[in-house]
Formats: C-alpha cells, structure tokens, sequence
C-alpha cells in the first residue's frame, strides 16, 4: 500500500510530523553521495518550505532531484506541505510549486512539526484520498 | 555590580570550505538573502492613513513601536551576542553576528516609521511610556536576567522565546491595521521583520535542540520544565501587557489568541508539542490573512473549500501615494 514520501532536513521537523502520521513513508536522502530514492507506487510528497523571501530555493534541492526522476514523478498523487506563516505569501509555497510544477493537489500545509490538530486532519485525510484512488 | 566579560576563548580564522554543520550555510544564505534597509519601505505613503487614526490609535500604535524597539535592541545588544560564547561552531558564531546586526536594524526601523508619521514631543512621549510602563519593563528584566546566567541552553530557550513569542502583542496592531487597510506600508516594513524572527527562532531553537542531544536524561527534563516555567512567568506578563496596550481599543482578547498561537510555534521552535489547544488559537482570520495572505486557507483540500488556489497578489503603491 502506497504512502509517503518525505524531505526532512537535519532539523527533523518534517521528519516528526510524519512519526506521528504514524504510515508508511519513505525518506529522500540528505546528502547527495546517499543512494537516491527510487518509488513504484503511489504516494503523497511530503515537503517542508525553505526560508521565504526573495531568493529561490524554497523546495529542496534534494527533492528536486527525486522528482527529476520521471518514474517517481509519474507516482506523485498530492503535496503536503510544511512551513511558516512568518513568510507571507511564501508560506508553503515549495507546496505550491510542487503541486503546479506534477499537476497534483496541494492537499495541506502545516507549520513547523504540526498540531496534534494538524495530524488527526492528515491522517483521516490521507485514509479518503487512498480510498479514492 | 561588575560582570566579567565572557569571550570565546580562543577563535581560528573561520573557513568557509569546511562546513561541520550545514544548517548554518543554509541560514546565513536566507539571512543574507533576505537582507533589507528601512529606507526601502516607503512609509511615506501612510501619512495620510495616519491622519484617519484617533487620537488613542495613535498613541496605542506608538507605545507598541517602543515596545517592539526594545525587544529589538535588547536582542541586538545583549542575546544574539550572549550566545556567541556557546557557539558551537564558527559558522554559527557569524550566524550570530549577523541576528545582532539586523536586530539594530530592526530597532532603527521603527524609528523610520515615527520620523514619519509623528512629531517629537509625541515620540518622546512613546519612548517615556515604555521606561515607565511595568509589564515591559519586566519582560525586558527576565530575559535580560537569563542572558546574564551561566546556562548557555537556558540562554538559547530565553533568546528563542523572546523572537517567537514575545514581539507578537507589539505586531498583532499592524497586521491589524493593515487588514484594515490601514498603514499598509507601516505592515509592509513589519512583514519583513516578522520574516527575519522566523529565521531567528528556528535557527536558535535548532542550536538548543542540537545542544540539548548531549546532555543527560535528568538535566533534558529540567531544561523542558525550565522552558514551560519560563513561558508561564513570561505568558502572564504578556496578558498584562496586552491588557495596559489594547484594553482601551477592545482587541485583547483577540491579540491573546495570537498570542497563543505563536507561544505554540515558539516551542515548537525549541522541540516541544504546541502547549494551547486549538480551541485558543483560533486566531482571527483578518489577522492571519494580513499576516500571511495564504495562510487562513490551511484546510483547503481534505476539507472540501477550492479557494485556495487563488494566489494572492501583492498591492503596489499608487499615483495618491505620492499626494501629500
């Protein structure tokens, strides 16, 4: 059964969130000598928002690489998405981008590790979108 | 009382090539990248705003700039550089020296807005009430207190603390305005403060998280009691506080809600699960829109409401900006 696919950097926070999801998920790798992920069944990204502001660079380089990747493009069914309500309008933006960029819904953003709030929404969510499919 | 000055004890020249933790290149590039000067923010075109407010809005949104300055220059002064000697890392030290500095700015941005909008005898009155008023005298005095202990993680919780928690009564007043569609430059300029504590909590909050990994079970659980004292001792101040600013305009019970929605994410900076549930955080949606122009739109998909696909989009200054 299909599930998540997450980035997480060294804070953990995306990471925490997705314990607590308590599902099956898989983690992109970190650093760029780490063996690259490769999926064969659907899944939702999940996707943590970096800074905000000017510069670019909100999804990670990391989870550009894997979604470089046709075959794991091809799989992606939703985005979620972390960040900060801090930065404006780039909040959860790496979210937006992902979702426009493999035509997919951006099903929820959250900010830093979630509420438990935020956990029980993306759980019974996540139970009717795989329903769906 | 004579304080020894603590330094780091010993400093080799920093390189930039050997990088031990990567965290710190990924926030001094945002920190870099972020970089802004007040002088950018045409306030200018709030003189005509500022005209509409009554007498009483007026001096409410002055007392909670001198507020916020000095929450700022204690940070720019005294925390960002109080953790410099606990760095872990060079690349943080100079992480450090880059908070203090955008800390200054900070402080010298809410002076742009009053040699703007305000006359002398009326910022000097402003600045008299924030010598004189308790509750921000006291919030300064406990984290100032912190940052002169000994505890180099009690420091970084203090520090974390005052950056995501306790500026949000000072900027709840204009994101208000601004959902009002008043001051909309005033809440531009703010908007890129509110950006730059964003960084600032979650760096710092990470570096405690970091220095927290070392220590010992039993010293993990006094640290985590420490933090929820500390917030207590600074949350009932800061409801005093909120009371002395907005009780004459009505809006505290509303900035209490913000205020306990950003307590939450101030932990969460620090590790912890949020602390108030969502039945307090129900922060007002004009406020959280203002803020955040996406952000009242959070349970877009699994709950069924198709808004959120409309991106907002940002208000340029018009030609009646320039008419005073």
């Amino acid at each position: 059964m299909a599930s998540l696919v997450y980035f997480s950097s060294t804070s953990e926070n995306t990471k925490r969130f997705v314990d607590k999801l308590g599902v099956p998920a898989e983690r992109i790798p970190l650093r760029p000598k780490d063996e690259p992920l490769k999926v064969d069944e659907p899944y939702v990204l999940v996707v943590p928002t970096y800074g905000g502001g000017n510069e670019g660079g909100a999804v990670p380089k990391q989870v550009i690489k894997f979604l470089n990747d046709e075959h794991n493009r091809s799989l992606i069914r939703g985005v979620i998405s972390a960040g900060n309500t801090n930065f404006g309008t780039a909040y959860c933006i790496a979210g937006d981008i992902v979702a426009a960029k493999c035509h997919v819904p951006h099903l929820y953003k959250f900010e830093l590790f979630g509420t438990p709030d935020d956990v029980t929404a993306v759980r019974e969510g996540l139970d009717d979108l795989w329903k769906q499919q | 009382m004579s304080e020894k000055l603590t330094l780091v004890s010993h400093v080799d020249a920093i390189n930039w090539n050997r990088i031990p933790d990567e965290k710190d290149v990924e926030v001094w590039n945002r920190l870099t990248g972020n970089f802004w000067l007040p002088e950018k923010v045409p306030i200018s075109g709030d003189v005509q705003s500022w005209a509409t407010l009554t007498e009483e809005e007026k001096t409410l949104t002055m007392r909670v700039f001198t507020g916020l300055t000095l929450l700022d220059t204690i940070q720019g002064t005294v925390g960002a550089v109080s953790l410099i000697p606990d760095a872990i890392t060079p690349h943080e030290e100079a992480v450090y020296t880059n908070i203090a500095f955008m800390e200054s700015v900070h402080a010298k941005s809410y002076s742009s807005i009053f040699s703007t909008l305000c006359s002398t005898p009326e910022i000097d009155a402003a600045f008299r009430w924030s010598t004189e008023n308790q509750n921000l005298q006291r919030k300064a005095k406990i984290v100032m207190d912190y940052y002169r202990g000994d505890d180099p993680l009690k420091r970084k919780v203090a520090s974390t603390l005052l950056e995501s928690f306790l500026f949000y009564s000072g900027f709840y007043l204009p994101m208000y305005w601004s959902s009002r569609a008043k001051l909309t430059n005033t809440a531009d300029l703010i908007r890129l403060i509110i950006r730059d504590e964003a960084v600032h909590g979650y760096y710092i909050g990470y570096k405690y998280q970091k220095g927290l990994e070392k220590e010992t079970p039993e010293r993990r659980e006094e640290l985590k009691a420490y933090t929820f004292d500390l917030l207590y001792d600074l949350y009932d101040n800061e409801v005093q506080y909120t009371q002395d600013l907005y009780d004459g305009v009505g809006l505290t019970e509303d900035v209490k809600k913000f205020l306990h929605y950003n307590a939450n994410k101030a932990l969460m900076n620090l590790g912890y699960e949020a602390l108030f549930p969502s039945t307090v955080t129900d922060v007002n949606p004009a406020i959280l829109s203002a803020l955040s122009p996406n952000a009242d739109e959070n349970h877009d998909f699994f709950s069924g409401s198709g808004s959120s696909y409309v991106i907002g989009k940002h208000e340029e200054t018009t030609d009646d900006d320039w008419e005073f």
